[in-house]
């Protein structure tokens, strides 16, 4: 029994580095609980439809699902359909993947579960996309003018431009510590260089949101899952109890 | 034939119906053999848990497979959006489809533990040679069932690691590529390989393994349990009833026991299922949430971390290991040839010469195929190499139960540099642990003899509860 605890700690041990190595900047914190936010869920379907559903799809999601996040299927029509589709309808665009590749060197990727496949050592996949969305700068020799710092040389342009306005990150070149005769790259920030609509803070809390919808639609099931998660453990804890009780009657005659 | 029984007249409908069918069938006598008068040793210990746990998992995932199939579509262009689709759009769709990957995971689990319970109590050697070589034959029916079944889902991992399987096929000398070939049904994985998957995932491993796990629990209700002491219960028996002295029937005293151990699993499975299905991408890796893009090759393929002791082993052989091998081949030849007498004396060099010469006549890729294949083959001789002279480790010298630490040390170790982007130090601790498993194993002849053997008690060491 000491080696099986002792073998679970080890395993325990291990957890946590199944994708290690990845290096690249820290990511920021997503700040988990707006995934639980209804506001700001809907706040994030929003600019999700009017910023994302143009070129990437989210085609394994179906719109009438946003009833999850408190969505009536009238405030659905009205706000989100804008092309003619239905509720019932999934989540497509009607990018033509060919001409999409022209444009951005790849195809924009279906958003669906991206929140879910962008996970890895730095971080969730939401404190990913949340650095990610917020950390795109001016940068001229991109064929789109846009660079990412945590997804060099992206496809994608700043999206969210007009909200966030133009920034530029400081890099200082230091002595790499392992290596004195190195140096190494160092990001220290950005510096603002034309302002967006939006404040920092407002446009922080505006990629929060998105960044919620996404969480939340990678997994559409998650809440719900750890609710009756709650109640199962609930129900196993009384049943483990009672066979507990059970097994120690019927062992009480062995000597 | 038996004799025909009649049930008196007065005796209640629930008799009758069991004299016709009792009559007809063996149900009564095999409920007697299989349960109420199956006797077990009463000294079983938390490791006994882990065979009922197997069957537990194994019946969770027939029956959600089941359900899962009703709504995967077997095709390259529909598997992953299906998945999705159990994960959202059909009703109850995720629980099923996390109960099925905690399943795979759970399940090695829990058949590892039940194989090192094996191991340290002798479960393997005389008269239950044959439970532990069905024992083997499901966990290689389970290794082929979880690789083939890991593919469906179509993601990134799933093409990628199968690709790189399936590749190892075309190391063999000769055969290799066309080999391959007829695995894949294309020249890449494909569609093909897709379907051929599925079938073979939903019809014939489980067919084979249900057909293992009955020959697994018949020969081992025949020769009876093994229990932590290694003591044999049917060499006591009661002179008046002839039963065991140290045996309990395993109905009720075991189901009770074994309905507690139930339900501390399913606490842990369920709140692997609702609370973090992923296991911070141990069960559920994050690439897999990626469609299988038969152009981007992911950086780093890893298999899921049941695969990973012995898919270290494999990157381990490298060229200088191979060369290391010889040298181990060499050594041990010499060794054989001081030690032996008569015409091993000329067998013995001419078998390691050609050893030797096959060892680098062939690329080290087919060896390390051969070292992975290797690994989990020799399990299935554990019986034959184990010449202890007491079965339990709790008799053994204090050195061997080092050994056997060691043993699972390195095993974790190897796990773990499996899932991590090879690194020159970790093929190297790679392998030398390569070296302790099979030297665990090929050295075992000589040293499971060696050292001071505790006596061996008649009967089981048990504490009432």
């Amino acid at each position: 029994m000491k080696r099986l605890i002792a073998c679970l700690m080890a395993a325990l041990a291990f957890a946590g580095s199944a994708l290690a190595n990845e290096g690249g900047p820290a990511w920021d914190k997503f700040p988990k609980e707006r995934v639980t936010d209804v506001a700001a869920l809907q706040n994030g379907a929003k600019i999700f439809v009017n910023y994302c559903l143009n070129c990437h799809a989210a085609s394994y999601n179906r719109y009438n699902r946003l009833h999850d996040i408190g969505l009536t299927d009238d405030q659905i029509k009205k706000n989100l359909l804008f092309a003619g589709e239905k509720v019932g309808d999934l989540m497509t665009v009607s990018l033509d993947p060919k001409q999409a590749k022209e444009w951005f060197g790849a195809v924009p990727p279906d958003l669906s579960v991206v929140a879910r496949s962008r996970a890895g050592a730095n971080g969730s996949g939401a404190d990913y996309l949340y650095t990610y969305m917020r950390t795109f700068y001016r940068d001229e020799t991109r064929p789109t003018g846009w660079n990412n710092l945590v997804f060099p040389s992206v496809g994608m342009p700043h999206v969210l431009w007009q909200l966030q306005g133009e920034q530029r990150p400081i890099f200082v070149e230091e002595k790499d510590p392992h290596d004195e005769k190195k140096t190494v790259h160092l990001f220290k920030g950005f510096e603002q260089t034309k302002p967006g609509t939006m404040s920092k803070a407002d446009y922080d809390i505006a990629v929060a949101d998105l960044v919620a919808y996404l969480q939340w639609m990678g997994e559409p099931a998650q809440t719900q899952r750890v609710r009756l998660g709650v109640w199962v453990l609930l129900f196993l804890a009384v049943f483990t109890v009672i066979a507990w009780r059970l097994n120690a009657a019927y062992w009480k005659d062995i000597k | 034939m038996a004799d025909f029984k009649q049930a008196p007249a007065d005796a209640p409908l629930g008799v009758k119906l069991m004299t016709w069918v009792d009559n007809r069938f063996p149900a009564t006598k095999m409920y007697k053999e299989h349960m109420s008068e199956y006797y077990a040793p009463k000294n079983f210990n938390t490791w006994y848990f882990f065979g009922s746990l197997a069957m537990l998992v194994l019946v969770i995932q027939i029956v959600t497979g089941i359900f899962l199939v009703m709504h995967y579509k077997p095709d390259a262009n529909l598997a992953f959006a299906s998945v999705e689709y159990i994960m959202r759009d059909v009703p109850g769709g995720w629980i099923i489809r996390y109960m099925h990957s905690t399943g795979a995971s759970a399940f090695f689990v829990v058949v590892y533990l039940h194989m090192f319970r094996g191991l340290i109590y002798g479960s393997y050697r005389k008269p239950r040679e044959l439970v532990w070589l069905f024992g083997c034959a499901i966990f290689l029916c389970l290794m082929a069932e979880a690789f083939m079944g890991y593919l469906l889902p179509w993601g990134q991992m799933s093409y990628w690691g199968a690709q790189v399987i399936v590749n190892l096929f075309a190391a063999v000398p000769f055969v290799g590529p066309d080999l391959a070939l007829l695995i894949r049904g294309d020249y890449v994985v494909g569609d093909a390989t897709l379907n051929r998957f599925l079938s073979f995932h939903v019809i014939a491993v489980p067919l084979v393994l249900l057909g293992l796990v009955v020959a697994h629990i018949i020969a081992l209700h025949e020769v009876g349990s093994n229990n932590p002491d290694g003591v044999e219960i049917k060499a006591k028996k009661d002179p008046k009833t002839g039963l065991p002295l140290d045996g309990i029937p395993f109905h009720p005293y075991y189901t009770v026991h074994d309905l507690f151990g139930v339900g501390v699993f399913l606490m842990i499975f369920c709140a692997i299922v609702f609370f973090g299905p992923e296991l911070g991408g141990y069960f559920l890796e994050y690439n897999n949430f990626i469609p299988a893009d038969p152009l981007k090759t992911p950086p780093h393929i890893a298999p899921v971390w049941y695969f990973t002791p012995f898919y270290s082993m494999l990157r381990a052989t490298t060229d200088p290991m191979v060369t290391v091998l010889c040298v181990v081949v060499g050594i041990a030849a010499v060794i054989a040839v001081l030690a032996m007498k008569g015409s091993a004396k000329v067998v013995v060099p001419v078998a390691a010469v050609i050893a030797i010469a096959l060892l680098k006549y062939f690329d080290a890729k087919f060896w390390g195929v051969v070292v992975m294949g290797g690994a989990v083959i020799i399990l299935f001789f554990l019986p034959w190499l184990d010449n202890s002279p007491v079965k339990s480790i709790r008799y053994r010298p204090g050195w061997h139960k080092w050994l056997y630490a060691i043993f699972v040390l390195f095993f974790f170790v190897l796990g773990y540099l499996g899932i991590q982007p090879p690194s020159e130090i970790g093929t190297l601790i790679a392998q030398v642990g390569t070296l302790f498993y099979f030297g665990f194993f090929l050295l075992m002849p000589w040293w499971s003899t060696i050292g001071m053997f505790k006596p061996v008690p008649d009967r089981v060491n048990f504490a009432a509860h």
